[in-house]
């Protein structure tokens, strides 16, 4: 069933590379918001796992990154991209178990290779996008029931 | 299985408790200490036992939909990651046992894994 939604809600949060203290906010208020709206609790659980992953990958890989949504009646959209290392073999980091990640990360509970494949597995679209010594753009679109 | 006999069973301290201690029902659990693995695999309203106390470990239960978490080894969070589980109000316990024997003490009194649940 569509959200009663007019037009497009969206909105941004800045997100600071290396800050584990506040890391999962962005995603937290998103589902915050989304549970406002109404959402449908799977799709909630969908979004916010997808979106917190990858608020994660900025957190652990990049010096800064934007998170930005909008939500209509029929979908959400995440879009994320930061200015990080970029990724060299997209093929290969898509791969469950693959990580690039150091082991100060592996400690913390991160980094193990699941990141991009929960977001594709949460998303109905998933792209991104990468250039090394750039940055990784990510967008994931989920449709509401 | 409520979290009041969960806390019987691990011999756990309570460093966050619930409203309801003993009215809350777990219905399965995970042990992990990948935090993906929690988001990738497990579902919602399951307890997870893990040796990892950073302040991520809640965000990443509040994301899940984890219901309760034991930390194993006696290992305590610091006070920002108290305050958080507080606020977003999910239980901590502490358990003396480390994760297999933890892990092991609840599957044998019934509670059984989240994955596929």
């Amino acid at each position: 069933m569509p959200l009663n939604i007019d037009g497009t809600i969206d909105g941004t949060f800045q997100l600071i590379g290396g800050n584990f203290t506040t890391a999962g906010e962005a995603s937290t208020q998103l589902k915050l918001k989304l549970s406002e709206l109404g959402v449908d609790e799977t799709i909630i659980r969908r979004a916010t796992i997808a979106t917190f992953e990858a608020e994660m990958n900025v957190i652990i890989y990049a010096a800064a990154g934007w998170l930005h949504y909008y939500i209509t009646s029929r979908s959400i959209t995440i879009k994320i991209a930061d200015m990080g290392p970029g990724i060299e073999n997209i093929e290969l980091a898509m791969q469950e178990g693959y990580s690039t990640a150091p082991d100060w990360v592996r400690e913390m509970g991160w980094g193990a290779g699941m990141g991009l494949p929960n977001m594709k597995k949460n998303s109905d679209l998933f792209k991104i996008d990468s250039v090394v010594g750039e940055g990784t753009t990510v967008e994931m679109v989920i449709n509401f029931p | 299985m409520t979290l009041s006999k969960i806390t019987e069973i691990l011999e756990a301290t309570v460093i966050v408790r619930p409203a309801d201690l003993e009215d809350l029902n777990i219905r399965s659990a995970c042990s992990a200490d990948l935090m993906s693995d929690v988001l990738y695999y497990h579902s919602i309203d399951s307890l997870l036992i893990t040796g990892l106390t950073q302040i991520n470990v809640i965000r990443t239960a509040e994301i899940a939909g984890t219901k309760a978490i034991v930390f194993v080894l006696n290992k305590k969070p610091d006070e920002r990651t108290v305050e958080l589980a507080g606020q977003k109000k999910i239980p901590l316990l502490s358990t003396p046992f480390c994760m297999y024997t933890a892990s092991g003490k609840l599957y044998q009194a019934g509670l059984r894994s989240s994955l596929n649940d």
